[in-house]
């Protein structure tokens, strides 16, 4: 009896085993055509924000070029993951990498900015008045210093608004997202006091008592449900539900509301070579002061893993394309595309990605 | 010739159910083993004090797990208490009062498509139709009025329990033996002398097994909950407030989580949700055993 228990045991052993290896066997096919296929087939992932407007530019790049594209909406973090641990052709994140990511990466990752996203501050009030906020009242109402709708400081800036005598309830993500970082961001960049108790980060400890909820469709059903709510969700998300937004004063001292250019201005003024730079606040003129750059990441040296160049000059030609042709497919899905010293920033960094030490666009 | 190919054929048989078996406790203990390694980093760092602090802060790397522990807790347990009443009464009803019928089937199956409803649909159902609910009173009891919280959340888990307790106990109430029942009503006992009397004592291992399978259920439900609970990690002060699980923290965070002890202390926050369904299916297998003795 034993005896078999032991055989049975080896048996499940050497199956466990079996099973794992299987993974390992199909690398060796000489096959000529498998590997022109394999070389026209990119996998990326990363972002759930950028998610519809990647899928919307690949699949157009494909019908002209034949490169399979499969870009896999699994969170800016896990993107991040999946190519430092090079599963994937192309990480997609909503932040450039911190000197610690950067750091722990086995080779030297370069990044550029694909689109603009934006930041919209939603509210739900009896009658629906248009509010205008400033920086210094957005980051009170959110570390809760601020908690009636009637307060001295909001009805300051909103001269003639009739606003009620009611509790505001916040509402902030709840999951880690890139749209918590940008808003976080721009209120620490503001508000010395919130970069102290609060903090910049995808997830951050809020003040107690305020509400999470789960994405921007989580977000925003609750502040549709609740009178008295506040909270911040994505332009794009706010665009396509027409969601009441407030507008912001910026750092040049205007009230701005929430547009697509608007977005698109912030990023209008000088950017690093590197383009690892947060844009909130922007001093330009006009600009929404909430809005980011989202990145596509790729390694620097494409030569590893027994990649191909051709592949990899199948990957740098589409990324290439997402930057120049690939904008036009922006506006459409309310996306903000990038402004000219974007682009150029971008293309820069396209340049210096090398197979074999040699750049591959010429 | 026939009579060794039979031969051959049951061992086959046997060792097939065998490698089974074990491979899903192999499995089981690969699982255990993953979650330990992967979460080794943020144990060492984390300390004790994981377990007892109520300071959860990714931004300046202070990881405490007793607010999801104390939310998951509560919003399981309240959960079963609201459901029990409603799960026995349903399942009396369809394994005692009308076991076959036309209309006992269509209750039937209704109860089992509750458990086939997908959990974010549940989720956004509780936001729309009971959050609102529990706002008005919220506003009467002049707390918080976001409608949503421990008491939101524990609701709509209730109904997506039933259907788990119901099957179960139901089973178990119609295979009550007649004989039983027959002699109670033949010592002059009421319909309800025998339901109270006979069947619930003699299949009370059945029916705390059901309860048991659906707060295992309850304690890992994720999507749901982390709609309805408001999602603060803090201490409750009541059950209107927002609150926190340890599965809807993982749903929350691990994605978009890439800092070593960030990722960790969320792995060990499923460790530690592994560990706390075991003790809660041990302690009740414990109960169910005394109630037989």
């Amino acid at each position: 009896m034993k005896n078999s228990i032991l055989k049975t045991l080896t048996l499940a052993g050497v199956l466990v085993i079996g099973l794992s290896s299987c993974g390992n066997g199909g690398d060796k096919s000489t096959d000529q055509n498998a590997a022109n296929d394999a070389d026209k087939q990119i996998l990326g992932a990363g972002s759930t924000f950028g998610n519809p407007i990647y899928t919307k530019m690949f699949s157009e790049y494909g019908k002209t070029s034949g490169i399979q594209t499969n870009y896999q909406s699994i969170g800016s973090g896990a993107g991040v993951k999946q190519l430092m641990n090079k599963l994937v052709d192309f990480g997609a994140s909503d932040a450039f990498l911190s000197n610690k990511e950067d750091s722990a990466c086995s080779a030297k990752v370069v990044e550029f900015p694909t689109c603009l996203g934006a930041v919209v501050i939603s509210y739900n009030l009896p009658e629906n008045p248009a509010l205008k906020l400033t920086p210094e009242v957005l980051s009170d109402i959110f570390l809760k210093k601020i908690t009636k709708w009637n307060d001295k400081k909001i009805a300051e800036v909103n001269e003639g608004v009739k606003l009620p005598d009611m509790d505001i309830t916040v509402v902030h993500r709840s999951d880690g997202s890139g749209t918590t970082y940008i808003f976080t961001d721009y209120l620490s960049k503001v508000s010395d006091d919130f970069k102290s108790t609060v903090g910049k980060g995808k997830d951050v400890k809020w003040p107690e008592g305020e509400i999470g909820e789960k994405g921007n469709e989580g977000c925003a059903g609750f502040i549709k449900q609740t009178s008295g709510a506040i909270g911040y969700i994505e332009l794009t998300y706010a665009l396509q539900n027409n969601f009441t937004s407030a507008s912001l004063k910026n750092a040049a001292g205007n009230f701005v509301t929430p547009t697509l250019e608007s977005a698109s201005l912030c990023a209008n003024g000088d950017i690093p070579a590197d383009t690892r730079i947060s844009i909130v606040n922007s001093n330009v003129d006009q600009a929404y002061p909430i809005s980011s750059f989202t990145w596509v990441l790729l390694y620097k040296e494409q030569n590893y893993n027994n990649r191909s160049k051709d592949k990899a000059t199948n990957l740098v030609k589409e990324l290439w394309w997402m930057i120049h042709e690939g904008q036009a497919q922006a506006k459409p899905l309310n996306y903000a595309p990038l402004p000219a010293k974007a682009v150029a920033a971008a293309e820069g960094v396209l340049k210096s990605v090398t197979y074999g030490g040699q750049p591959i666009l010429q | 010739m026939k009579n060794r190919w039979r031969i051959l054929e049951n061992k086959i048989f046997v060792r097939w159910l065998s490698i089974s078996a074990i491979l899903t406790m192999v499995l089981l203990l690969m699982f255990f083993l993953t979650l330990l390694v992967s979460s080794w980093p943020a144990i060492k760092a984390n300390g004790f004090s994981f377990l007892w602090s109520k300071n959860w802060d990714p931004v300046n790397s202070h990881f405490g797990m007793l607010p999801f522990l104390i939310g998951t807790l509560i919003t399981s347990f309240l959960a079963l208490l609201i459901s029990a009443p409603f799960s026995i009464a349903a399942a009396l009803f369809l394994g005692e009062f009308y076991p076959k019928g036309v209309i006992p089937n269509i209750f039937r199956n209704v109860i089992d498509l509750l458990a086939a409803i997908p959990s974010v649909v549940y989720g956004f159902w509780g936001l729309y139709t009971i959050a609102p609910l529990i706002s008005h009173l919220q506003q009467k009891m002049h707390l918080q009025a976001s409608g949503l919280g421990i008491f939101t959340a524990s609701i709509v888990l209730s109904i997506m329990l039933i259907p788990y307790s119901v099957s179960l106990i139901r089973q178990v109430i119609s295979m009550t033996p007649t004989p039983l029942k027959e002699a109670a009503y033949a010592l002059g006992s009421t319909r309800r002398e025998v339901i109270t009397k006979v069947i619930i004592p003699s299949n009370i291992s059945g029916i705390s097994a059901g309860f048991l399978l659906s707060l295992g259920r309850a304690l890992g439900e994720t999507m749901a909950v982390t709609i309805l609970i408001g999602n603060a990690p803090e201490l409750p002060h009541s059950i209107f407030s927002p609150s926190y699980t340890m599965a809807s923290v993982i749903a929350n965070e691990f994605t978009e989580a890439v800092d070593e002890i960030h990722t960790g202390s969320l792995i060990e926050i499923g460790l530690l949700l592994f560990v706390v369904t075991t003790i809660i299916n041990l302690i009740g297998r414990l109960i169910i055993k005394r109630a037989i003795a």
